[in-house]
């Protein structure tokens, strides 16, 4: 009796702001749109009708191959990086996690905009590249896939060092140092005993990276070209400036599902692979 | 050798990666200028003047701060009972409501966006503060469940049945050993949502983004006008913000720890 009092109050939130919403997105989903901007009673497939057109899936296959980009560089960047700072003394350790803490205090929106800024054509990396002699002249690198993968990158690595934090510093070295001593190269070591012990949070950390992805919406409208806009820039389009919430509805749900077979395929590679 | 420099090489570069737009954004915010120089040029505090007399930015930056600090004490309220009645009940109804409330973390925001602008219009409620705080702290809620349920993880059960063995009570157990190891755990979950949801764009841009006009949606409105360095002053307060909440956070506990670190 004490646990159900206890309970209360998170399962009616839950309910009231879990539940009840993704009821109403489903039944938003089929219908008619209305000029007000809501919706009016009554079922119609309209909105899921157009989600054949051919700039949507366009659209969702530039959403699919940001994800998968920039969750393969930040776990490629964040795994050794987490590696490496649970190695570190405390003193340092807890610095590194302090300033990675730090970087998740910038919106998205200023991160953006310091990006745009970093990569433009009176200062930034244009003209570092010019000095190393890598380009012509200074010109500048916005908008292009790789702004928006390097900012979503940027967002993304924080999230990737605490997913993959608790079970490297737990992870031992004797293990590492036997699997060595028994005649196994660095690679064939990493493989067979940092691999399989990791793998589960490492799928998380990759399959973490691509939802924010596929959910961020100021990044590839700020830095990206506007006829790569992934579904996230579309679906913000369609509620913001088409003032049609039954297509933006489906949309979501199409993304929705698009994400989740993705984690699916995700956590079925990564399980078929590694066998020692 | 060479791997040392390897690992000092790696370390570095993405530490300047990591760093670079931190630095970019507090440059500009000390700019004479109305550009966005880098380095900045006839370095002033011109535009933290600026930021704080006019009373449109720092009424975005309060009601940031209030949405933030009413948001993280809202997830607390919901994900500590469930981390309480998971550990000391092993309660299924607790592990369900776990799932329902780390799904909204699993989803992508734009898709949460959508899903709570069709709630608060269906409730007939748009444009009101706690469109945005409620939002808030269901989306983060997760961060306080991960934390918490650590926390009264890291309880040592043996410590639990010594303070029973000599005959302290149920209440005086949760008082002198749960309350003191659990209580670092508390504060960095709450911390994590203030951070996380004084930063929020989209969300709160959909659910309220005319009327509760927080710092990012400011931010982004004044970017599209043109650009104004005041705006980078927002983003450096922010910044301190962080790093004060989080070191607060390093004095108060083991930070290692607290982030499910430690050696077991």
């Amino acid at each position: 009796m004490r646990l159900g009092l206890l309970l209360s109050w998170p399962t009616v939130s839950l309910l009231v702001l879990v539940t009840i919403p993704f009821i109403l997105l489903l039944r938003i989903s089929i219908a008619p749109h209305d000029q007000s901007g809501m919706w009016s009673p009554g079922v119609t497939l309209r909105a899921y009708g157009t989600l054949a057109e051919p700039e949507l899936l366009g659209a969702l296959l530039d959403s699919v191959e940001l994800a998968l980009a920039v969750a393969a560089l930040s776990l490629g960047l964040g795994f050794p990086l987490t590696y490496l700072i649970t190695r570190m003394r405390r003193r340092i350790q807890v610095v590194w996690l302090i300033f990675l803490l730090t970087t998740l205090s910038l919106s998205d929106v200023l991160i953006a905009f310091s990006w745009q800024v970093m990569l433009s054509k009176r200062i930034g990396l244009s003209k570092i590249f010019v000095a190393l002699g890598l380009m012509d002249e200074a010109a500048s690198l916005t908008p292009s896939s790789g702004a928006v993968i390097a900012c979503l990158v940027y967002l993304v690595l924080p999230f990737t060092v605490l997913t993959l934090f608790p079970v490297l510093s737990r992870l031992n070295n004797d293990l590492i140092e036997a699997a060595r001593t028994l005649g196994a190269s660095p690679v064939r070591a990493f493989v067979t005993v940092v691999v399989p012990l990791t793998k589960r949070p490492a799928v998380i950390a990759f399959v973490m990276a691509m939802v924010l992805t596929v959910g961020a919406y100021v990044p590839p409208l700020v830095l990206g070209r506007p006829q790569h806009w992934p579904m996230a820039v579309l679906i913000g389009s369609a509620a913001l400036a088409g003032h049609d919430l039954p297509r933006a509805s489906a949309m979501s749900i199409f993304l929705l599902a698009a994400t989740l077979l993705l984690a699916l395929l995700t956590a079925r590679v990564a399980r078929g692979r590694v066998r020692p | 050798m060479t791997k040392a420099i390897g690992k000092f090489l790696f370390l570095t570069v993405l530490a300047v990666f990591m760093a670079a737009p931190l630095v970019i954004v507090a440059g500009v915010s000390f700019n004479g200028t109305p550009r966005m120089n880098f380095p900045p040029q006839n370095v002033s505090l011109a535009w933290y003047a600026a930021f704080f007399s006019d009373p449109a930015w720092m009424s975005a930056f309060s009601l940031s701060v209030i949405v933030a600090s009413l948001a993280s004490l809202a997830a607390v309220s919901i994900a500590f009972p469930i981390a309480y009645a998971t550990w000391k009940y092993r309660s299924r109804m607790a592990l369900l409501l776990e799932s329902i409330a780390r799904i909204s973390f699993l989803l992508p925001s734009i898709v949460l966006s959508i899903v709570f602008l069709v709630f608060w219009s269906w409730l007939g409620h748009v444009g009101r503060i706690e469109d945005t705080i409620l939002s808030h702290a269901v989306v983060f809620v997760t961060l306080p469940l991960t934390t918490i349920g650590l926390g009264f993880r890291s309880v040592d059960l043996a410590l639990v049945e010594a303070a029973r063995t000599m005959g302290a009570r149920e209440g005086d157990v949760l008082r002198t050993i749960v309350r003191p190891i659990v209580l670092p755990y508390v504060v960095s979950g709450l911390v994590f949502v203030f951070i996380l949801s004084l930063n929020e764009y989209i969300i709160a841009y959909m659910v309220a983004g005319f009327e509760v006009e927080t710092l990012p949606i400011k931010v982004f409105n004044n970017l599209r006008m043109g650009f104004q360095p005041t705006m980078c002053v927002g983003a450096v307060l922010f910044m301190l913000l962080g790093v004060f909440a989080f070191s607060a956070v390093a004095l108060i506990g083991d930070l290692p720890k607290l982030l499910g670190g430690g050696r077991i």
